[in-house]
């Protein structure tokens, strides 16, 4: 952020991403809470028909820029040009909905009762990490926590791209096809159009 | 003179540039897209260097077009 301008409370939100992580390594059923990042911005794109979240609310762009622009770990090149193209960035919108759909099955399967709950986290989809610790049992029901299991694994596998794009490339460039933006800009675009 | 021009079928709307300008010369036209005053704009090439999508960037410009 421009040093001359007046920062707000929302300029601090990059603190609440690392207390979003840090909260799911010991109990997962605080993974709940990343809805918020979620819903919230679809209310501001359909309601409001801005990306305001985006463009001040969001601590997982502000934390790329804390850690890639403050503290020096990013290169600051420009990123090929394909990742913030149209195709690629609805291809990995439908990507990402098609795996958040996944997830959510899976936690219809451990509703139903035809799978148990599975004590781990999925890193990009594909490498499972145990993250036992993070939870021994609550008064919810067991697909309560198989679905902070995935939502923890997604947003942390979000992160994680984001992390390696910041230090490859610009700070952002996480957003430059972050499936929220994507889709908030699509929303929004479609809104200005109807007028 | 120099401007930042933006080009609208590129940018993202992520709103980086208008955080980062320090004469407030940038807002995110309705979620769409970054708008750039020209009255406002001293080509410094912040929001160039801040542009995530590589759609912001500094050229020479004749009454605010290309």
């Amino acid at each position: 952020m421009a040093k001359n301008k007046k920062k707000n409370w929302y300029d601090y939100l990059w603190i609440w991403t690392i207390i979003y992580f840090a909260l799911g390594f010991f109990n997962i059923l605080f993974a709940w809470l990343g809805m918020i990042d979620f819903i919230l911005p679809l209310i501001f794109a359909i309601a409001g028909g801005n990306k305001w979240f985006c463009n001040h609310m969001c601590g997982r762009g502000q934390l790329f820029w804390v850690l890639g622009r403050n503290l020096k770990c990013s290169r600051r090149k420009q990123a090929p040009a394909w990742i913030s193209s149209t195709w690629f960035r609805y291809g990995f919108l439908a990507f990402f909905l098609t795996m958040f759909g996944t997830m959510v099955f899976q936690t219809y399967l451990v509703f139903s009762g035809a799978e148990s709950l599975r004590k781990a986290i999925k890193l990009f989809w594909t490498f499972k990490v145990p993250w036992k610790w993070a939870y021994n049992g609550s008064i919810f029901p067991d697909w309560v926590a198989q679905f902070g299991f995935g939502f923890y694994s997604l947003m942390l596998t979000s992160t994680l791209i984001g992390l390696i794009v910041m230090a490859l490339y610009k700070e952002r460039t996480w957003c430059s096809f972050c499936p929220m933006g994507t889709m908030t800009q699509g929303i929004c675009k479609i809104k200005e159009k109807r007028g | 003179m120099r401007k930042a021009v933006n080009d609208i079928n590129r940018c993202v709307a992520c709103g980086v540039c208008a955080k980062e300008c320090p004469r407030d010369a940038i807002s995110i036209f309705k979620g769409c897209y970054a708008v750039i005053n020209h009255d406002k704009c001293v080509g410094c090439g912040i929001c160039e260097g801040a542009c995530p999508a590589g759609s912001v960037k500094v050229m020479e410009v004749s009454n605010g077009k290309k």
